[in-house]
């Protein structure tokens, strides 16, 4: 047996001798040469050159794979028999369905070259239409979302939010308030023509805050000369309503281009399977268009949009004092159930955000491009609140103003084996706190200005290998004015430490200027390996640095929309994270497999923490303060496919994260718990390429939590008698199964039109989840049953 | 890192000139109850229940007083006011209580051993406000709590509002002490 194998290697070894070399060149339709086009033959891979030509060695004889592709390109994939020495030429032609692999940059296309990213493409964003930005990334393992009712979303990376996810949209910051676990991104999920996840603070272009990871979003860019619309029409049973959203573009390679999309978004109060949800509609009119000149090495962008939404916040959550909490937690029955209704009362949000950019591009040669991009964005939040004369409900309780201007300027390059990318950014932001809402605002006024400067090197030691490394220098300074009751700036100690702070004096309050300095660097270095085209690895260490939000330096009050006093702190540090994180991505035939695990250790990380509870006239109110420590996030997602016959697929997505308080070696408040999601897919092209889907959704009770109970008095029997109130236990664990399905018919040769379907908890489950504010008071969302109409034209 | 902080120095100036200018009033806080004051005339005594927060959602917790005893078996005649006495000269919610009367209620929890509470005013529908009512003084000797409590936006007409039974009120909270009694 054994010299059988040693002379099967033999033989394996003899004919591995007979190798030939192919060559040939690859060009575009109109046969213009393609640079860095992928080859791939056998297990050998290469990229063109300039002249769009490639030299493949070692190819064994017999059938071999072919395998060409080019970003916004359609790839080819085919089989041949190499018998000698041969030369391959193919033409590629532009992909204008697969739109969303075409981004504007060309020079450099991923955003961080040694981290995982994960791409959400728009067959994946159309299905959320209806839905929000949070809800399309939570198909990213290891992104959870975090929600405030069934409405306001907004996604966790890896267990971390807000602040620490920077979201990107059109290579513009999102500045909208985001320190609020109840500010949703205030994004239309129909402007995104493809959205990438970084899990991770590598992509150092962007900024050096991302301690949980970034989110890209790029629009739709179109290439060719060419209009093409597109209408989706949603309707859904809970909510008893829908959106419609419009796009028309018009592509151009050279020369002008321009796009126009807009959405409305109508919805009423969401049921849960035993009640209804009240005051839960939403309301959406979104706008967004720009244009594009484009030459051969230049082109010039401007856009412009707008997004508008009421979102009523549900009726029972308004919470008066820790009475009504502790009642609720210990009901779990909702204090109002009113009949269904499209209206939306107090509480609840009015959001706006404007966005207008200019973006030029210039390249200076075939291998270097400059960038230059001017941003001005304008957030108007205004939360209304049930207000102790009903005459008031009409005036907002909290009236925030953010402007917010950044200028950018790129340069990225390419020498040898080098790309260089390095730039700098400025920019300003003022948010005023309206003082005519008559109620003390929990985030004052404030300016800040930041400057930063990065620079990002990467090398390809060959086309399988490559080694990232990039460091960014921040300096932000920020100045508030701020009213501080008196009271609250002795409780708080700030009487000896910050006493240089004060500048005037109204009654029983302070007037103050706190003004704080940070000067940060942040860096990365990361390495890619592919083994060959069917393993890969990816190991990347980032150092990312995050200064303290307004929010958690200044809050001081009652949030009259969580019923709570969060207390913010001007002793806070930056954060500083360290997150080492790894890929193995694995590629048979019919199986792919992806695990990234990750650690995570922080310095002086921020989180609110319940405390207890402070007397006011209104009784007790729970307080939440921002406190820091020193945390340890470690976890892992997997991801799986499976594409066992033709028709038929398995999906699997985990996701873990553990996260330590070391300091006081607890476990850290408000993880999400283990995840496991499967989907079988049945697919047939024949029948109007037919999909159907159905997916389990697994949720393990998060049995890792701090205990942060407290004790409290509350009338019960007409008597003041103790009682904990019970705010740290995690709702049970719970599984959820949707069903999706869809048919594409061609009405013409650029026509169709596709029809989807869709239950989304299909058993109507009664649960409650972990991360949703509003687990004290309702249960999530029933069944949610919803047609989609997507018309191309 | 010099150069940088330049531009950062250059820059400042042409953006803040281009910023709408803050205006750095205080809020004029609206809506503020500071002071809950109850008070039982009968048997030849004036009792006075007070609680007053002055920082309103500041850290202090609200300074209550009780001016003396309960006398067992004594009818009392109970008003209660809420007042803001931040504003000068003292803003009487009470008055805006009593006028949107169909929209609120006093509610008083006490154990039957301190006393029984009958309302003795009504708003425009014939139901209670609670701002006016009897306190028959309970059983020698015992000691507890009375909780006063005001509530708008409620549902006057559930089982037990009218009352006094808080428990399917509903609404929102304006207003919440409680005061510790003893009757003699």
């Amino acid at each position: 047996m054994r010299y059988l194998s040693i002379l099967f290697f033999f033989l394996v070894g003899f004919f591995g001798y007979a190798q030939v070399t192919i060559t040939g060149v690859i060009s575009d339709e109109n046969g213009l040469p393609l640079r860095d086009a992928h080859v791939h033959i056998a297990n050998k891979t290469t990229s063109t050159d300039v002249n769009g030509s490639y030299v493949l060695s070692g190819i064994p004889k017999g059938k071999q794979k072919l395998y060409i592709s080019f970003i916004g390109y359609h790839a080819i994939e085919e089989t041949i028999e190499i018998s000698s020495d041969l030369t391959i030429n193919r033409q590629l032609k532009l992909d204008v369905t697969k739109l969303d692999d075409i981004t504007i940059q060309q020079l450099s296309n991923s955003k961080s070259e040694s981290s995982n990213e994960q791409v959400l493409k728009s067959a994946t964003i159309e299905k959320f239409s209806n839905q929000t930005l949070g809800e399309a990334l939570k198909e990213v393992s290891g992104v959870s979302i975090l929600k405030t009712g069934s409405t306001i979303v907004k996604p966790v990376i890896n267990g971390l939010h807000s602040n620490r996810v920077p979201i990107i949209n059109n290579n513009v910051r999102l500045e909208d308030q985001q320190w609020g676990t109840e500010h949703a991104p205030n994004f239309d999920i129909n402007a995104a023509g493809k959205i990438t996840v970084i899990k991770g603070a590598s992509a150092l272009q962007y900024g050096g805050d991302a301690i949980g990871g970034i989110v890209i979003i790029e629009p739709e860019v179109i290439k060719k000369d060419t209009l093409v619309g597109k209408s989706i029409l949603n309707l859904a049973s809970n909510g008893m309503g829908g959106s419609l959203s419009s796009s028309l573009q018009k592509g151009n390679r050279y020369g002008w281009s321009w796009n126009a999309l807009g959405t409305f978004k109508y919805l009423g109060d969401r049921e849960t399977p035993d009640y209804v949800l009240s005051n839960s509609g939403n309301r959406e009119q979104n706008f967004s268009g720009g244009i594009r000149y484009a030459q051969e090495k230049y082109n010039f962008n401007a856009m412009y949009s707008f997004y508008n939404a009421q979102i009523g916040i549900i009726k029972a959550s308004h919470i008066g004092n820790v009475n009504d909490l502790y009642n609720s937690i210990n009901n779990q029955q909702p204090s109002v159930i009113e009949p269904f209704t499209y209206s939306i009362d107090a509480p609840k949000q009015e959001v706006q955000h404007h966005l207008a950019k200019v973006n030029y591009q210039r390249w200076l040669s075939q291998n270097t491009s400059i960038d230059f991009q001017y941003a001005f964005q304008f957030n108007n939040r205004l939360e209304f609140d049930v207000r102790r004369s009903s005459a008031n409900n009409d005036k907002a309780a909290l009236d925030l103003q953010l402007a917010t201007h950044t200028f950018l300027a790129d340069y990225k390059t390419n020498v040898g084996n080098w790309r260089l990318k390095s730039g700098l950014n400025l920019g300003y932001q003022n948010n005023f706190a309206n003082p005519k809402t008559g109620v003390r605002p929990l985030i004052p006024s404030y300016e800040k200005l930041d400057a930063g400067l990065y620079g990002i090197a990467v090398y390809k030691f060959d086309n399988a290998t490559l080694l990232e490394s990039g460091i960014r220098y921040d300096f932000s300074t920020i100045e508030a004015t701020k009213y501080y009751l008196k009271s609250r700036w002795t409780e708080r100690g700030y009487d000896a430490e910050f006493s240089h702070f004060i500048v005037g004096e109204e009654g029983n309050q302070w007037l103050t200027k706190p003004t704080f300095d940070y000067h940060n660097i942040t860096a990365n270095i990361g390495f890619r390996k592919q083994f060959h085209h069917e393993m890969e690895w990816l190991v990347n260490v980032s150092l990312a640095s995050r200064n303290p939000n307004p929010s958690e330096l200044f809050s001081d009050g009652l949030h009259h929309s969580t019923g709570q006093i969060e207390l913010g702190d001007l002793r806070l540090e930056k954060e500083q994270a360290y997150k080492f994180n790894t890929t193995f991505n694995k590629d048979w035939k019919s199986f792919r497999i992806q695990i990234n695990p990750f650690i995570n250790r922080i310095s002086n990380f921020i989180y609110l923490q319940p405390t207890g509870f402070e007397t006011t006239i209104r009784g007790a109110f729970p307080v939440w303060e921002f406190k820091q420590t020193e945390a340890l996030l470690t976890g892992f997602d997997v991801n799986t496919k499976w594409e066992f016959s033709n028709h038929f697929s398995h999906e699997l997505g985990m996701a873990y994260v553990n996260g330590q308080n070391l300091s006081t070696d607890e476990y850290l408040i408000d993880m999400p718990p283990f995840v496991i999601n499967n989907k079988i897919q049945y697919k047939k092209e024949s029948w109007f390429n037919f999909v159907s889907e159905l997916k389990s959704e697994l949720v393990f009770r998060q049995n890792q939590f701090p205990n942060y109970n407290f004790e409290t008095n509350i009338v019960v029997n007409n008597e003041l008698t103790p009682v904990l109130v019970d705010i740290s236990s995690p709702p049970k664990g719970y599984h959820l199964l949707h069903f999706y399905s869809e048919m594409t018919f061609k009405i013409n040769k650029r026509n169709s039109l596709t029809t989807s379907f869709s239950i989304q908890n299909i058993m109507n489950t009664t649960y409650r989840d972990y991360l949703n504010r509003q687990r004290f008071f309702v249960d999530e969302m029933g069944r949610n049953v919803q047609i989609q109409l997507k018309f191309n034209y | 890192m010099k150069n940088l902080k330049l531009i950062a120095l250059l820059v400042i100036p042409v953006l803040f000139s281009t910023s709408c200018s803050n205006d750095d009033a205080p809020v004029n806080e609206e809506e503020v109850i500071t002071t809950v004051r109850t008070t039982l005339t009968g048997g030849g005594q004036i009792i006075t229940l007070t609680s007053r927060d002055l920082d309103g959602d500041g850290p202090n917790a609200p300074v209550v007083t009780v001016s003396g005893n309960l006398v067992t078996g004594v009818t009392y005649v109970g008003s209660t006011e809420f007042l803001n006495e931040l504003e000068d000269p003292t803003e009487d919610i009470t008055v805006e209580v009593e006028e949107e009367g169909t929209e609120h209620q006093v509610f008083y929890q006490l154990a039957p051993s301190i006393g029984t509470i009958t309302y003795t005013d009504t708003d425009a529908n014939g139901r209670p406000i609670g701002l006016n009512f009897t306190l028959v003084a309970g059983t020698s000797g015992s000691t507890g709590t009375l909780t006063v409590t005001l509530r708008h936006d409620l549902n006057k007409s559930g089982a037990g509002v009218a009352g006094g039974d808080i428990t399917n009120a509903g609404g929102s909270t304006d207003a919440a002490v409680s005061f510790s009694v003893a009757v003699n």
